[in-house]
C-alpha cells in the first residue's frame, strides 16, 4: 500500500464505518476490511471498480462531482478522500457532502505551496512536476491544486475543524522532525488531515 | 470478448424436469392467506454441485422467461434465454458453478399457473387462480431448493422481475443467499411502468375471445389482445437508438412505401412477428397475473420492516443498470442501492453503457459480462 495510505489507515478508528471517495483499486479499503471496518468505495474508473470487485470491496461506480445524493446524512463514521481532492471539479461541493454523510473526514493532497514547486515555477517559469504531481500540465488529471493554507481556509468555510494534520515528504511518508511544523506550507510535499465537524 | 471466447462453450443438450413441490396436505400458503395445491414446478440444472453446496447459483427469470435458461433442447440454434451468460467458461461458469433455473409460479411453461387444472373443478383455473406476490414466487424457488437438498445459496441472479425476486428473497430470508445479483430491476414500478402494463392487460381483457379468462378448450382465445400486448413490450425493452439502428424508417420487402394502412415499415413487421410468435409460447392469463405481480411489488414501502430486515441481512449485492434502459432506468437501481447502503448492506453498483435498452441484460454486452464474471469469481473464492 502507498505510504500515505498507511497514514490514512492509522487515523481510522476501529470498527468505524468508512466511505472512500475515489477509492481507486480498493487497496486501502481492503486493508480496512481486514481490520474489521465496514467499508464502501466510490470510484469512477472501470478498471478501479473491477479491481475493487476482485478484492471483495463493495464499490459504487459514480462521479463524486455529482455529489453524494445516494448516501444518507450521517451514513458513515469516517469519509476518506486520499489524493483525490485535487482531481475533482468542485472541491467545495464535495467537502460539503463529506460533512453531511460522516462525522469525520480524512483528506490528503499534494501541497502546491511546497518550496520545490514554488522554485520550479519561479526559477524556470514552468508548471511544476513532482513525485506527488507527476503529470505534465497538459495531461494532468489534477485540476484543482491548492496549498495547505488554501485548503484550511476552505475546510473552515465548509464547517470543518482540523483535529490532526500530518505532513508528508515527497515519497508520501510522514515527515520526521519538527522543522516542517514551523513552516508547513513551505516544507511539506503533501498532507493528511483528520477533520471534525 | 477476444481470446476468452475460445473457452466459452455451450452446455449442449439439457432437459427440463418437473416436480410437485406443494400438495393438498402441504399446500403453498400465499401472502394473501389463500392456499394453492398442487404446485408443480418445471426446472433445469446445469453443472456439478459441490459437496458443501458452496457453488449453487439460482437463476430467477423475468416476465416471460422459462426454466430453459441455457443449453438447448435438441436444436443448437435455439438456445435457452440466458445462454449468453450461462455455460462453460461463461460469466455464470457451469464448469465451476451449479445452476438451478425454474419456471415461475403463475407461469405457463411447466409450472402451475392459471392454465393449470384446478383440482376443485377439474377445469383450468383461469381468473380463479389466486393473485400472488413476489414473496410467493420466492417461496416456490426456496421449496425447489429444499427438494433438491440444497443447503446454501452462493448467489441468486435475475434481470427485471428476476432481480425483483432476488431482492425480495434477501428481505424475506436475510440469512439464506450469500450474494444477490440484481440486474436492471426496480423496487417499485413507476406510474409510467404501470401504465404500460395496464394497456397490455386491457388489450387482453377487452378481446372478445377472452371470455373472462375461461377461453381454454373453447377453440378461441384472446390471441389478438395478447399479441397487441406483446407488440408493446419490445418498444419498452429497446432504446430509441437501438430501434433506429435496427429498423430506422426502412420499408419491409421493397424500396418504396405502399402508402397504405397495413404493415409497411420494418418496425411494424418486427412487432407483428413478436406478437404472433408470443402466442405459441405464452398464456394470456399468465401475462395478466405476472404483470400484476410487478405492479404491486413495493418491498421498501414499510421503513420499519425494511430496517428490521436489512439489519439482519447477510446478503451482499451486485446491482447493475444499463444507461439506455428506460423501462427500469438507472434511477430505479439507484433507489435500491440507496436503501441497501443506508442500512449498511454491502453493495456494488455499476451503470453499464449499452445501446440495447432494457433488453441488454439478455445480450452479450462485454462490460456487463465482465462485471458478473468478476463478482462471481470473488464470491466463489470467498466461499471456498
Amino acid at each position: 500500500m502507498r505510504p500515505d495510505l498507511d497514514v490514512v489507515a492509522s487515523l481510522v478508528p476501529a470498527g468505524a464505518r468508512v466511505l472512500d471517495l475515489g477509492c481507486g483499486d480498493g487497496a486501502l479499503l481492503e486493508e480496512l476490511m481486514r481490520r474489521g471496518n465496514d467499508v464502501l468505495g466510490i470510484e469512477i474508473s472501470d478498471d478501479g471498480v473491477l479491481s475493487c470487485m476482485a478484492r471483495g470491496v463493495p464499490v459504487l461506480q459514480e462521479d463524486i462531482d455529482q455529489g453524494l445524493g445516494d448516501l444518507a446524512d450521517d451514513a458513515f463514521d469516517v469519509v476518506i478522500m486520499s489524493l483525490t481532492l485535487q482531481a475533482v471539479r468542485n472541491p467545495a461541493l464535495i467537502l460539503r457532502e463529506m460533512h453531511r454523510v460522516a462525522g469525520r473526514g480524512i483528506v490528503s493532497f499534494p501541497n502546491f505551496g511546497h518550496w520545490r514547486l514554488r522554485a520550479q515555477l519561479a526559477a524556470k517559469g514552468r508548471m511544476p512536476v513532482s513525485p506527488l504531481l507527476p503529470y505534465a500540465w497538459h495531461e494532468t488529471p489534477n485540476i484543482r491544486l491548492c496549498s495547505i493554507t488554501d485548503f484550511e481556509a476552505l475546510a473552515h468555510a465548509e464547517g470543518f475543524r482540523v483535529e490532526r494534520r500530518i505532513l508528508l515528504d515527497e515519497g508520501g511518508s510522514p515527515r520526521g522532525g519538527g522543522v516542517a511544523g514551523r513552516a508547513p506550507n513551505l516544507l511539506a510535499a503533501g498532507v493528511v488531515y483528520l477533520l471534525g465537524r | 470478448m477476444g481470446a476468452a471466447d475460445d473457452t466459452r462453450r455451450s452446455l449442449g443438450l439439457v432437459e427440463t424436469r418437473r416436480v410437485v413441490l406443494f400438495t393438498e396436505d402441504d399446500p403453498l400458503v400465499l401472502d394473501s392467506g389463500e392456499t394453492l395445491a398442487p404446485v408443480e414446478v418445471a426446472y433445469e440444472t446445469y453443472g456439478e454441485r459441490a459437496a458443501d453446496d458452496g457453488n449453487v447459483v439460482v437463476v430467477c427469470h423475468a416476465l416471460t422467461g422459462d426454466a430453459h435458461a441455457a443449453g438447448h433442447h435438441g436444436d443448437p440454434t435455439r438456445p435457452g434465454w440466458w445462454d449468453t451468460l450461462i455455460g462453460p467458461g461463461k460469466p455464470v461458469d457451469t464448469d465451476r458453478l451449479f445452476v438451478v433455473s425454474s419456471n415461475l409460479l403463475g407461469g405457463c411453461q411447466g409450472t402451475t399457473g392459471p392454465s393449470s387444472t384446478d383440482p376443485a373443478t377439474g377445469t383450468p383455473y383461469g381468473l380463479r387462480f389466486p393473485l400472488f406476490t413476489v414473496s410467493d414466487l420466492v417461496k416456490v424457488q426456496r421449496r425447489l431448493l429444499t427438494h433438491l437438498g440444497v443447503r446454501r445459496v452462493l448467489a441468486a441472479i435475475g434481470g427485471s422481475l428476476g432481480g425483483m425476486q432476488v431482492l425480495q428473497w434477501a428481505l424475506d430470508h436475510p440469512d439464506e443467499v450469500d450474494n444477490g445479483i440484481v440486474v436492471c430491476a426496480t423496487a417499485r414500478l413507476s406510474a409510467q411502468n404501470i401504465a404500460f402494463s395496464a394497456v397490455a392487460r386491457a388489450a387482453i381483457m377487452n378481446d372478445p375471445d377472452f371470455q373472462d379468462g375461461d377461453y381454454y378448450g373453447t377453440g378461441r382465445g384472446p390471441d389478438h389482445g395478447l399479441s397487441v400486448a406483446r407488440m408493446m413490450a419490445p418498444i419498452t425493452y429497446l432504446s430509441e437508438e437501438s430501434m433506429r439502428q435496427k429498423f430506422g424508417r426502412r420499408i419491409q420487402d421493397r424500396d418504396e412505401p405502399r402508402f397504405d394502412l397495413g404493415v409497411d415499415f420494418q418496425v411494424e413487421s418486427y412487432l407483428q412477428h413478436q406478437g404472433e410468435a408470443f402466442l405459441d409460447r405464452f398464456d394470456a392469463n399468465s401475462y395478466l397475473y405476472l404483470t400484476r405481480v410487478m405492479d404491486y411489488f413495493d418491498p421498501f414501502a414499510d421503513p420499519e420492516r425494511v430496517r428490521e430486515r436489512l439489519a439482519a441481512c447477510r446478503t451482499r449485492f451486485l446491482v447493475l443498470s444499463f444507461d439506455t434502459d428506460w423501462r427500469f432506468d438507472t434511477s430505479h437501481s439507484k433507489q435500491i442501492v440507496r436503501t441497501l447502503t443506508a442500512h449498511r448492506v454491502p453493495v456494488t453498483f455499476r451503470e453499464i453503457a449499452s445501446p440495447h435498452g432494457h433488453d441488454s441484460f439478455l445480450l452479450e454486452v462485454p462490460e456487463y459480462h465482465r462485471t458478473v464474471a468478476a463478482y462471481l469469481d470473488r464470491a466463489l473464492a470467498e466461499a471456498r
